[in-house]
Formats: C-alpha cells, structure tokens, sequence
C-alpha cells in the first residue's frame, strides 16, 4: 500500500470519539522489545542491522492486525514522507533520521505502528483518541504476545526486557497522552502542575515528545519509570494522573469564564479574527490560534460540529503536510506560510462568528475548586 | 537575597553545581531562572542524568577497560552515547548499572509481563532459589527431618525440568 493511499483511508484518530476527547486529544503505549544474540541497533554495524531487519520484519508484517496495513525501509522513503509520518506520530524523529537496515510497518487504521531498529530492535505503538490508555495497552499486549511466539526476545530473570538505554529497560513501556491544558495555561497554573507531575515521577513534554517546546498549550504527560511496577499499574497510576489533571482543567476554564471572560473572549476572538484575515502565518502561530479556537468550542462559542474542522486544520497546517499536498516543489518557508494562512482563511469562511449568547456561565464556584 | 543576574529581582531559585570538584552557587529570580532554562521542565530529560557506569573513577585507578564479550562495548561508549551495545552489556556492567538502575527507576527488579515461553522456567527457578535457601536453614539448625523434605522436593524439582 501506498503512504498516500494510507492516509487517504480513515484514521482511528480522525473519528474523534475517544473518552474526554475535549481535553485529552490522544493516548499513545508504545513497548521496546529487543532479540537476543544481537546487537543493539546503534550499535550494531549495517551487516547486523540488515540481518535484525530480515529476521523481524516478516513477522511483523504477518501480523493480523497489519492486514491491508503500509509497509516501507526507511531508506526507500522521501524526506517529506518521513516528515508526514513524524508529524502523525507515526514513527519518531530518530527513526526518520535512519536510512538503510530500518523500517515501518503502520495499520490500515493508523492506530498501530512498528518501527524496526529505531533506538531498539522493535518500538510498537498504538495510539487512540482520547483518554484510552487501558485500551491502547491491551491491544499492544496482544500484539507482543503473538511476536514473542516467533522472536526471541531478550529477557532477563531479574531486569525483564533489555532495551539500549537503561531508561527503558523492565517493561519496556511508555505510556503517554497528548493534553490541551489552555485553561491551566490562561490562568498561569500551568507551572504548577508541570512541577506537581514531574513531582511524582511523570515526564511533561512538548508536542514531539523529548526536547520539544509546548505549542498550542499541547503536552505530552509520560511515565518515567520501566523497573519495577506492572504494566497495569503503571498505567492505572498514569490515567489517575490525567483525570486529576483534566479536573484541574475544567475548573481553571470554568474559573476563567467566571472571573476572566473578558480576557477569554478576547484570545478567542482575536484568534478567530487573525486566522481569518491574516496572509501569512507560521506552524507555531497557527498552532497557539487554533488552541483558542479549540477552547471557543469546548466553552460554546462555536457550534460543537466545527470541532472536527479545527482538529483537521492543526494537521493539514503542518509544515510537511502542506508541502505534500501543494502542487508546487518545494515550497519556501514564506510561501509555506502564505500557502497555509490560505488554507485557514478559506476555511474559517464557513464558520460562524463566535456566539456568546449561547455560554454557560457557571455559578460561583466553592473555595475548595481553584486552590492547587 | 538577590538575584545574581539582574541583581533587582528576590532570588527564588538556588542552584548549585558542581564543577570539576569546586561547588558553585547561583541564585536566581524566577524570570532569570527561566530565561536560564533551569526550571524549565521540558528542557529536562532524566539522560542527560546519567551518572555513566565509574568509567573515568575507574580509570584514574588505573583499572583494565572493561569489554562486553558478547560485542566489544566499553564503559567508555556509555559514558559517550548513553546506550548500551547488547542485551549482554547488562551483566557485564552489572555493577555499574546497578546504581545507576536504583537512580532511575527506584526499584531494581522487574514485576510486569514475562514471555510466555520463559514464564515457566523463571518461576521455577525462583522456587528452586527459595527451596534451596531453606535447605540452607534448615541444615544449619541441625533441623535433618525437615532437611531431607526440603532436599527431596528440590530434586523433584530438578526433574521436572
């Protein structure tokens, strides 16, 4: 299959009906298995890495859930067609970097995918809409059950899985989910809860994971620690994590709508007044407006069935993705944000101007809500 | 106190590093702290932690490099790339790793999922492991009756394997 047609077909993550979907835009688990008897990927030498490839990728093709899936070496992929999948979150930043003895292998939904000799041997990921970590580890469990059957994983008595970096090594696992805080943000709770979460354990990072800035009020809330705890508790801890994190948002938003409206119609109105108008706009500003217009729907002032449009825009409006869909070669940066301030305004022409009338206004709170 | 940068603001953070053995202090105001990228969050990422594996305390010793059997890594390529070379690197460095595990994850032994096909032999090699602890005991304290139960439950053992 080609990545075109992959993409053309639905994405799990387009149906957009995942529990708390308003907050929570998506959950990822990803495992890092690796074969005994070989090297790791960095360090083995390209005979080695060619040999691991030939030796997993059969069986992970053969998987049942890979049926009418994609298929590719990285070495046989354009730098555009890494930077999309980098963009979906479909393979990562290194692995887009690798070339020859690597390789991806995604289902027709979009929702799994395995990445050969990345950092390990095996990184295999699923990735669902909304809060659905339970879910999403379930359904990778099973894929690691049916490929233990027929790869010989390193495994050791004592330390479980053995990964290249000693941060992995146990579980192998990283669980994560992808939060839109502007509320936290707005009101400058943000920090606060940022240190809470790295407090007990838990990584806070921008939108590509590891090293990346925060844009458009996104973070990526991870577990650090692979050794010692189950699968299951380390995600149960995760998902308690996020709901208390996805409470503090609801009432910093409903704290703004009661105290700062002015200043929260004002971000969300001046956002919808720039995306629309504006003719030449950057990722990162595209990105932090169509936040605000996100919030403008959580919060009623636009009709809830735009929230789809607004989702499609914060991928199409990526730098790759634009370039892939233009029909010109090669864009240049001004004309990739001239090209998408196009894409937006043509958009948003069809949107309604934000309506007030229809807010719900909450009743003053109780002390207890805002006191973190 | 205030802050050594801007030298107007309180200083709220205090960091203290320590630099080729000599401790240094800095105290900021939180817009300094930040411009500094010291409490920034999302600049923090636990390898870049990495207290390596004692290569270079090892080394001044005058300590033999050690290699990995298996594939020819070296402290040294830790202490460089933060990876390890082969699934056999974790009992060469065993010593090393140990701490630098406990640093990491706080706990050092691994409760989650077992390959099915290892499931078994590891279980039985943690009853033969508590079997053989209590035959120990069990000999020490001149206990013979329970001895010889213990000692014939680990040859079963042994057998079924």
């Amino acid at each position: 299959m080609k990545l075109s047609s992959l993409f053309s077909s639905g994405s799990e993550r387009a149906r957009n009906d995942g529990p708390h979907q308003q907050i929570v835009i998506s959950s990822r688990v990803r495992l890092a298995r690796n074969l005994r008897g070989h090297p790791f990927p960095g360090w083995a030498k390209k005979n080695d890495r060619l040999q691991i490839l030939e030796l997993i990728k059969p069986s992970v093709e053969a998987l049942p859930e890979m049926e009418g899936g994609f298929s590719s070496y990285l070495h046989e992929l354009s730098a555009l067609e890494k930077q999309v999948l980098v963009e979906r979150h479909l393979i990562s930043r290194e692995h887009a970097a690798k070339s020859a003895g690597s390789a991806v292998v995604i289902d027709q939904a979009q929702s799994l995918s395995i990445m050969i000799n990345e950092e390990d041997h095996l990184r295999m990921q699923v990735l669902r809409p909304g809060l659905q970590l339970r879910n999403a580890y379930q359904a990778l469990d099973k894929v690691d059950s049916t490929l233990e059957t027929k790869l010989d994983y390193a495994f050791h008595p004592q330390l479980g899985y053995l990964t290249a970096c000693p941060t992995n090594v146990g579980t192998g696992m990283r669980a994560s989910a992808m939060i839109h805080l502007p509320g936290l943000v707005l009101s400058e709770q943000i920090n606060q809860v940022i240190q809470a979460i790295n407090k007990i354990g838990l990584a806070v990072r921008g939108l590509y994971g590891e090293g990346t800035e925060a844009m458009g009020n996104l973070f990526q809330v991870s577990n650090q620690i692979t050794l010692g705890e189950p699968e299951e508790e380390i995600i149960s801890q995760l998902n308690k994590v996020i709901e208390r994190i996805i409470e503090n948002e609801e009432n910093a938003r409903q704290i703004l709508l009661q105290k700062k409206l002015g200043t929260l119609l004002d971000n969300i109105g001046r956002g919808f007044g720039i995306l629309s108008h504006a003719y030449a706009m950057t990722s990162k500003e595209a990105l932090n407006l169509l936040s605000f217009l996100k919030l403008g729907v959580d919060l009623g002032f636009f009709p809830p069935e735009r929230q789809k449009e607004i989702d499609d825009l914060i991928i199409v409006t990526q730098p790759a993705h634009l370039q892939s869909n233009a029909t010109q070669q090669k864009l240049s940066p001004e004309e990739r944000d001239s090209l998408r301030a196009e894409i937006i305004r043509e958009k948003l022409k069809a949107f309604p101007n934000p309506n007030t009338s229809k807010v719900v206004v909450p009743r003053p709170p109780t002390e207890e809500t805002h006191h973190e | 106190m205030l802050c050594d940068v801007c030298k107007t603001n309180q200083a709220t953070v205090f960091l203290t590093q320590i630099v080729d053995g000599k401790m240094q202090k800095v105290n900021l105001c939180e817009a300094c702290s930040k411009e500094k990228g010291v409490t920034d969050p999302l600049s923090f990422a636990l390898v870049d932690l990495l207290p390596g594996l004692g290569a270079e305390a090892e080394v001044e010793q005058g300590a033999p490099v050690q290699h990995c059997p298996a594939c020819g890594f070296t402290q040294a390529d830790f202490k460089k790339t933060g990876r390890l070379g082969c699934p056999v690197c974790y009992d060469t460095f065993a010593e090393g790793l140990g701490g630098l595990l406990k640093a990491m994850h706080r706990r050092t032994t691994h409760t989650g999922k077992v390959p099915a096909r290892l499931k078994r032999s590891i279980e039985l090699g943690v009853r033969r492991k508590q079997l053989q602890r209590d035959l120990d005991k069990a000999v020490a304290d001149e206990n013979y009756e329970n001895a010889a139960l213990l000692r014939d439950q680990l040859r079963e053992l042994e057998q079924t394997k």
